[in-house]
C-alpha cells in the first residue's frame, strides 16, 4: 500500500474523531455538572439525526444550515428531560439513575422504530462525493465540513462556559453544589440548562454525523458506548479531554479499520479504554482523582 | 445452632409461609401450566437466578457490573464448544466453563480493584470487557465466529439429564433447583462474615478499610462468586436454546436485561431478584398478549410500553418493588 493511503485514512479518522469528540463533549458536560451518566446519549443523537433527515427531505436544506435549529430542538428536549424526569434522581444511587436512563433510551429507540421503520436513512448532498486535494493528500468534503462544524460548536461551548455569567453559574454548581445553593443559584434550573446544552451538543454532532453515516433506530447504543469510551479516555468531566479523546478514538478506529478489519475496529477502542483505566483512571486530561 | 436453624434465624413466620407457598407453587406449576406458560416460567427462573448472582456484586458488595452477559456468554460458549468439538457433556463442561468465567471475573476485578477503579468507571470497564468479548468471539473460528455455534438437536422422547438433551420441563426443574440453591446460598453468604464485610464495603469503603477489612480481597471474592454462578446459567442457556451468536449472547442489552430484574425487585434484597424477574417477564408477556388482542402489530410498540412501565416503577418505587411490598404485607427482611 502506498504511504499516502495511511495519511489519507488518518486525516479522515481525525475529522470523524472531531465529530465523536463533539458528541462526547455533551456527555462530559452533563456528567461534569449534573453527575448523572447519560446512558441515553447515543439515542438522543439518533433523534437529531432523524430530524436532520426529515428536514432535508422536506426542504432540501443543507444539513450544516440545520445545525442551529436542530440543536435548539434538542436543547428543549434535554431541558425537559432533566427538569421533568431526571432532577428527582440526582441524589439517588447510580444503579437507579442507570435504570431510568436505560428506560428513556428504550423508549426513544422504539418510538423512532415505530415512526421511521427499521431501514437506514441518510442524506445525499451536492458535495457528498466531493473531495479536496492537497498534493497527495485527499480529504472528503463531507468529513472536512463535519470536522470544522464540530470544532466551531465546541469553541462556542467553551466560550459560553468561560465568558458568560450563566456559564460561570453552571460551573459553580459543578464545583460546589451546596455552595451554589447558598449563594442563591437555582440549581435545578441550571442542571436542566446543562442537560439541555449536553443534548444540544450531541444534537449538533448528530446533524454533522448524518453527513457521514446513515441512521437507523438502533444506531444509538453503539454511539452511547463510544461516547463513554471517549470521555473516560479523555477524562470524565473535562471538556478539552472529550475532544482529545474523540480525536484519539477516531484515529484509532480508522487505522484499525485499514490495518485489520473494519468489524474489529471497536476492539481497539475498548483496548484503549482498558489501558487508560489501568494506568490513568482519571483520563488523559482529567484532574479529579478516581 | 444447626445449619437450617441459622438460616431461618430471625425470619418471621409469615416470610417462611410465603416461601413455602412459593416453593410448592413452583414445584407443581409444570403439572398445570401449558407449553407457553412453561416457557415463560423458564425465562422467569433464568432471570431470577442470574439476578441473584448479579445481586451479590451490586446488592451485597456495592460493585455495579453492567457486563454480566460476559459470564453468561463464556459459560455458554465454553460448554457448547466442548460438546460440539469433543462430545464432552455439559456437567463435565461446567468444570471448565465455571473456571473460565471465574477467571474472567477475577481479571476484571484484579484490574479494577487494584487500581481503585470504582463506581461509574468500574461499570464502564465491565461493559468494555464484554464488548471486547463480543467482537472477539465474532472473529473466533473455533466457535464459528459470527455465523453462530449450533448444538445438534433432534426430537426427544425422554429427558437425558446427563447430556441436557430433553424437553423444556427438564430445564424448568434444573433452573428451579438452581434458583432455590442460589437463594439459600445468598442467605447463608449474607449471614457469614463475608456478607457483613461486603455490606460494610457497600456502605462506606473507606470506613470498611479503616476497620481492617481487606476490601480488595472481599471484592474479588464477590466478583468471582458472581461470575461463577452466572456462568452456570450460561451453560443452561446454551443447551436450552441450542444456538449461540456473539452478537446476541454478549450484546449489551443482555447485560441490561440481567440487571433490570434485581433493580426493579429491590437491590440488595434476597426476594428482589426473584420478584423482579416475575414482574418484568410477566409484564413483557402481558404486553405481548394485550397488543396481540388489540391487533396492534407494530414493531417497537411493546418496548415503548415496557420502557414507560420501567420509568414509572423506578420513579414511584426507588428502592424496588420488594421493600415496598414487604412493608405493605407487614413482612420485613431483616437481612437487608
Amino acid at each position: 500500500m502506498p504511504a499516502e493511503i495511511y495519511l489519507n485514512v488518518a486525516v479522515g479518522g481525525v475529522l470523524t474523531g472531531l465529530v465523536y469528540g463533539l458528541m462526547a463533549l455533551g456527555l462530559s458536560v452533563i456528567f461534569g455538572v449534573v453527575r448523572v451518566v447519560n446512558f441515553a446519549h447515543g439515542e438522543m443523537m439518533s433523534i437529531a439525526m432523524y430530524i436532520a433527515v426529515v428536514l432535508f427531505s422536506a426542504f432540501h436544506l443543507d444539513p450544516l444550515l440545520m445545525l442551529v435549529p436542530v440543536a435548539a430542538v434538542m436543547f428543549a428536549f434535554g431541558y425537559a428531560l432533566q427538569a421533568g424526569v431526571i432532577n428527582p434522581f440526582i441524589t439517588r444511587p447510580e444503579h437507579s439513575q442507570f435504570l431510568l436512563l436505560v428506560a428513556v433510551a428504550m423508549i426513544i429507540v422504539n418510538v423512532l422504530l415505530i415512526v421511521f421503520g427499521p431501514d437506514a436513512k441518510g442524506i445525499q448532498t451536492s458535495y457528498s462525493y466531493d473531495s479536496f486535494q492537497f498534493g497527495k493528500l485527499i480529504v472528503d468534503a463531507t468529513k472536512a465540513y463535519a470536522g470544522l462544524a464540530a470544532l466551531v460548536v465546541a469553541a462556542a461551548l467553551f466560550a459560553f462556559f468561560k465568558y458568560t455569567t450563566l456559564g460561570t453559574s453552571i460551573r459553580a454548581c459543578a464545583d460546589n453544589y451546596t455552595g451554589a445553593l447558598v449563594v442563591g443559584l437555582d440549581v435545578k434550573h441550571l442542571y436542566a440548562l446543562t442537560f439541555g446544552l449536553g443534548a444540544a451538543c450531541v444534537g449538533a454532532a448528530g446533524v454533522v454525523l448524518v453527513l457521514i453515516v446513515d441512521v437507523t433506530p438502533s444506531l444509538g447504543h453503539g454511539y452511547t458506548l463510544l461516547a463513554f469510551v471517549i470521555v473516560i479516555t479523555g477524562g470524565l468531566g473535562s471538556m478539552p479531554g472529550a475532544l482529545l479523546g474523540g480525536l484519539l478514538i477516531g484515529l484509532t478506529e480508522a487505522m484499525a479499520g485499514l490495518l485489520f478489519s473494519p468489524s474489529a475496529k471497536s476492539m481497539f477502542s475498548f483496548a484503549i479504554l482498558v489501558l487508560v483505566l489501568l494506568f490513568r483512571p482519571q483520563g488523559i486530561m482529567g484532574k479529579r482523582a478516581a | 445452632m444447626t445449619m437450617l436453624g441459622r438460616l431461618i434465624d430471625g425470619v418471621s413466620v409469615r416470610v417462611l409461609i410465603l416461601l413455602g407457598v412459593l416453593a410448592v407453587a413452583l414445584l407443581i406449576a409444570p403439572l398445570i401450566a401449558g407449553d407457553y406458560l412453561l416457557t415463560v416460567l423458564i425465562l422467569i427462573l433464568y432471570f431470577a437466578y442470574i439476578g441473584q448472582a448479579w445481586n451479590i456484586m451490586m446488592g451485597f458488595a456495592g460493585q455495579l457490573s453492567l457486563g454480566h452477559a460476559l459470564y453468561v456468554g463464556l459459560g455458554a460458549y465454553t460448554a457448547a464448544a466442548l460438546y460440539v468439538h469433543f462430545g464432552i457433556g455439559p456437567w463435565l463442561g461446567l468444570l471448565v466453563a465455571v473456571p473460565v468465567a471465574a477467571l474472567a471475573g477475577a481479571f476484571i476485578g484484579f484490574l479494577a480493584f487494584r487500581f481503585k477503579v470504582g463506581g461509574v468507571y468500574f461499570a464502564i470497564l465491565t461493559i468494555a470487557v464484554c464488548e471486547f468479548a463480543r467482537v472477539g468471539f465474532d472473529h473466533l473460528a473455533w466457535t464459528r465466529g459470527s455465523s453462530g455455534l449450533f448444538l445438534p438437536v433432534s426430537q426427544y422422547s425422554g429427558n437425558d439429564l446427563w447430556h441436557l438433551r430433553g424437553r423444556p420441563v427438564m430445564f424448568y426443574y434444573i433452573l428451579l433447583a438452581a434458583t432455590a440453591l442460589a437463594f439459600v446460598g445468598c442467605r447463608a453468604l449474607l449471614q457469614s462474615r463475608i456478607g457483613y464485610f461486603w455490606r460494610a464495603i457497600r456502605e462506606d469503603e473507606e470506613a470498611a478499610r479503616s476497620t481492617g477489612i481487606d476490601t480488595f480481597h472481599y471484592k474479588m471474592i464477590a466478583v468471582v462468586i458472581s461470575a461463577s454462578m452466572t456462568s452456570f446459567a450460561g451453560v443452561i442457556y446454551a443447551f436450552y436454546y441450542n444456538n449461540l451468536f456473539p452478537e446476541q449472547v454478549f450484546h449489551i442489552s443482555r447485560s441490561i436485561e440481567i440487571i433490570l430484574g434485581p433493580i426493579v425487585g429491590g437491590v440488595g434484597t434476597l426476594f428482589g431478584p426473584i420478584l423482579g424477574a416475575f414482574v418484568l417477564t410477566g409484564l413483557a408477556e402481558i404486553l405481548n398478549n394485550v397488543l396481540a388482542a388489540l391487533g396492534i402489530d407494530l414493531p417497537g410498540a411493546k418496548q415503548v410500553f415496557y420502557g414507560i412501565c420501567l420509568l414509572f416503577v423506578i420513579m414511584a418505587l426507588p428502592d424496588g418493588v420488594w421493600p415496598w411490598l414487604a412493608r405493605r404485607m407487614g413482612l420485613s427482611e431483616r437481612s437487608k
